[in-house]
């Protein structure tokens, strides 16, 4: 489906990320939000307040982040596309909802400008500390997908792409932003409405009667109904059968989570969108996401300079976490180095899905500014130099 | 026998019998309600019903509508999207004391301040009945519970008043022995503009009313009965209740202010003249 | 039914589903008629159950209904039964 053209500011702009996220919700076909301020995403609300009237959107500013992250689930449910932004202490506060989202199914949208944390720490100042919270905040198991922009021009396209993996895939989907990318002012490029791909809530052709709220079918993924329509559903975060009725038992609440797991796992080849350079013939590779893969950059090119070869493997998606390219580009890489503005979140992960088959470093950083390229550069330098050379062929075995 | 009870089509008989225990007022309250809604004037498929986790919370998943079962105290903020989502929808919240005025509670402050277009129906058993009978913010002063074992000291929510003062359009207590009156109140409510409000006091004989040895779900019932007196548009400071003390019911408040779905049209429309098209929800 | 001079038999009818039934009671106690009774019998639950003992007093007024939290029982007007 096209955008609405209603939404669509079509043409070139100087907007900073949070701007341009609001923009990007608007095209995304997004008409409600529900948010609570904090620095450093207060801009995208402030904006979406003044925008929304006029595009027959509903903005509403609520009494805290809880309300807010359940208010977009009844929009949703009203049939609505929805979301809803803040940073990391609001985001702590919206974490039952992350979860009652994944277990309703419901497509939204969580913005996060990430800040220093923790607690209140560095409100006005960058990090990119909630990135395992992002992905296993909420209890229970559950997996959600995660995008992280580096530019506010990527702000715009991937709050897009959240909405339409949202929909696609129905799962909350955070956006990662951080107070760098939020507040960066830039060149962004609006499209024609013709020219942006929006993927529509998908509903049920079925009767009233015959619709079961979460029979999925072979996509895993089940169709949607929304209040009003005759269809008298039932939903509950409570475990369910495929009626949407609760389910008090071991078997039912393995097949109702093993569902919202594999859907997306079993998709994670088609969600995660990655970007490479150089990674072909590197014996290092940089794996960076958001605002520290700019720096990284810089970092690369010291290196390269020097005659390394030096790959950079940007996160767009960082949940889910691409594992077979990371296994694969193991099998050559000598050692993997990631620079993050915390003190290794992701780079756990890395670890994980490595197994040892390359060296891996961190590059911690508590966050309230980026890194200086010049760390980054002497990672790369260090790796280069201590990880042993690996014969592939015994690697292959 | 073929001869159905007409409150059937109302319910989703596949889930009967029901988790509530013998003598709940629940059930009770879900008559009441089935009652209000057949004569509000609005078809089935307008009405949707939001409940937080709970006894009470089990409501929406019993009723034959669109039925939303959230999170523990949200009910009213999920309300809230999904009235501003699709406005033509009559959205009605029914939850318990704990979830609606404990870990809820300034979501009812604040809905009620914007006079948002919901219903909110209170089922108060002054207690936490699904956790084992715990204290709430509605727990009389004396009551015995799980967590006030010696007696309990802290005073509760006047939850009239309170919605009285936080701004709701309509107000209205009944106890569940009043099933004719809370039919009608919660009619009335639903056919309000803004935030009304219902208080149905029912019965937990098995933990609020065995703890305090006000005896089974029936002795209790002859107890509201016995203890309450009607008293429309009784001054809500005046309505607080006692342990064992008399119930006051009735409609207490009932007046007109444009809600927040009015308040945003006539703003809008002042805003952006002909270039405001009034906002119909999202469809 | 008492005087027996005028035979007009019940207005209403009252219909238990036994099996629905917790036994709480509201029915029997609320019942403005008098109609209802526990039977001494016991359903699948092991609930006493009511019976309708004074079937003729029965006015369809159906608060037996409204009170009932099981939706075990229900009172209905005679004329619309049959229908
Ligand atoms: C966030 C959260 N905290 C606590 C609970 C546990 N919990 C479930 S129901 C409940 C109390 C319900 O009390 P009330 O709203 O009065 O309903 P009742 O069971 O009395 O009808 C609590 C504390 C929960 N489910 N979620
Ligand atoms: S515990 Fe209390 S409130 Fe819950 S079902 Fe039993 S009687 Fe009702
Ligand atoms: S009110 Fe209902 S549950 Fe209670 S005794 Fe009568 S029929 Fe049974
Ligand atoms: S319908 Fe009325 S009179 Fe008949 S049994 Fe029920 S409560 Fe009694
Ligand atoms: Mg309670």
């Amino acid at each position: 489906m096209k955008a609405d053209p209603k939404g669509v500011l079509t043409g070139a702009h100087f907007l900073d990320g949070d701007h341009a996220c609001c923009e990007g919700a608007l095209s995304a076909g997004c008409r409600f939000v529900a948010g609570y301020p904090i620095t450093p995403s207060t801009e995208v609300v402030e904006r979406i307040a003044a925008r929304f009237p006029s595009v027959g959107g509903m903005f509403i500013q609520m009494e805290d982040e809880i309300a807010s992250s359940i208010a977009i689930q009844g929009a949703v449910w009203g049939g609505a596309k929805a979301m809803t932004v803040t940073s990391g202490p609001g985001l702590s506060l919206m974490m039952e909802h992350v979860g009652l989202a994944a277990m309703l199914e419901t497509p939204c949208v969580f913005v996060d400008v990430q800040r220093s944390g923790p607690s209140t720490g560095l409100p006005t100042m960058p990090a990119q500390g909630d990135m395992m919270q992002a992905r296993w905040g909420s209890h229970g198991d559950y997996e959600i997908i995660a995008l992280c922009p580096n530019s506010p021009q990527e702000c715009y396209d991937l709050t897009i792409a959240a909405f339409n993996l949202a929909e696609e895939y129905r799962v909350p989907v955070m956006l990662m932003m951080d107070e760098c990318v939020g507040h960066m002012t830039e060149k962004v490029i609006i499209p024609k409405a013709e020219d942006i791909e929006v993927t529509p809530r998908r509903y049920t052709t079925q009767k009233p009667g015959k619709y079961l709220p979460y029979q999925a079918g072979r996509s895993e993924i089940p169709l949607m109904v929304k209040a009003g329509d005759g269809y008298l559903f039932h939903v509950t975060g409570l475990t369910h059968d495929e009626r949407g009725y609760p389910a008090m038992n071991a078997e039912a609440h393995d097949r109702c989570v093993r569902r919202l797991v594999e859907k997306i796992r079993n998709n994670a080849r088609r969600i995660i969108r990655l970007e490479e350079t150089d990674t072909a013939d590197a014996e290092v590779v940089v794996v960076s996401y958001g605002i520290t893969s700019r720096v990284a950059g810089k970092a690369i090119q010291m290196a390269r300079a020097d005659g390394l070869k030096v790959g950079h493997l940007r996160l767009i998606t960082a949940w889910p976490f691409p594992e077979k390219r990371l296994r694969t580009l193991a099998s050559h890489v000598k050692a993997f180095v990631l620079p993050e503005l915390n003190f290794g979140q992701m780079f756990l992960e890395l670890q994980r899905v490595i197994e040892g088959k390359s060296s891996c470093y961190p590059v911690p950083h508590a966050g309230g500014t980026v890194h200086e390229p010049e760390a980054i550069y002497q990672r790369i330098l260090y790796a280069a130099r201590h990880s042993r050379l690996k014969d592939k062929k015994e690697v292959a075995r | 026998m073929s001869r159905v009870n007409p409150v059937n089509q109302y319910l989703r008989m596949d889930r009967m019998p029901h988790i509530w225990c013998s003598g709940c007022g629940l059930g009770t309250t879900v008559n009441c309600f089935i009652r209000a809604i057949e004569n509000c004037g609005y078809p089935r498929e307008q009405i949707s019903i939001v409940s937080g986790i709970g006894c009470t919370g089990r409501v929406a998943g019993y009723l034959k509508l669109d039925s939303f079962h959230t999170t523990h105290g949200r009910p009213i903020p999920f309300a809230t999207g999904l009235k501003l989502a699709n406005p033509k929808l009559k959205v009605v919240v029914i939850s318990g004391d704990g979830d609606l005025f404990a870990i809820g509670g300034n979501h009812f402050i604040h809905a009620a301040r914007r006079n948002m277009d919901l219903t909110v129906v209170c089922v108060n058993n002054f207690t936490y009945g699904m956790t084992g009978g715990q204290l709430t913010p509605t727990t009389p002063i004396d009551a015995i519970s799980s967590t006030s074992p010696y007696g309990n000291f802290e005073e509760p929510f006047n939850l009239p008043f309170l919605a009285e003062s936080a701004g709701a359009v309509y107000v209205a207590r009944w106890t569940t022995y009043h099933v004719k009156q809370a039919a009608r109140s919660i009619r009335e409510a639903i056919q309000k503009n803004g935030l009304s409000f219902v208080e149905i006091i029912s019965p937990c004989p098995t933990l609020y009313g065995r703890r305090n040895k006000l005896g089974d779900g029936l002795a209790m019932m002859k107890a509201f009965k016995e203890n309450s007196a009607i008293v429309n548009g009784a001054d809500t400071r005046e309505v607080g209740l006692d342990f064992k003390g008399k119930i006051v019911c009735g409609k207490f408040i009932d007046r007109e202010k444009p809600s927040f779905l009015d308040m945003y049209h006539t703003t809008m429309a002042e805003r952006f003249g002909p270039f405001y098209e009034p906002y119909e929800g999202v469809q | 039914m008492s005087d027996g001079k005028k035979s007009r038999g019940p207005r209403g009818v009252v219909t238990i589903n036994a099996e629905l039934c917790k036994g709480c009671g509201f029915c029997i106690e609320f019942c403005p008629s008098g109609v209802l009774a526990f039977s001494d019998t016991f359903n699948d639950k092991g609930y006493h159950t009511p019976q309708a003992v004074r079937p003729e007093a029965c006015t369809g007024c159906d608060l037996c209904g409204a009170y009932c939290p099981d939706f075990a029982i229900f009172g209905m007007l005679k004329e619309k039964v049959v229908a």
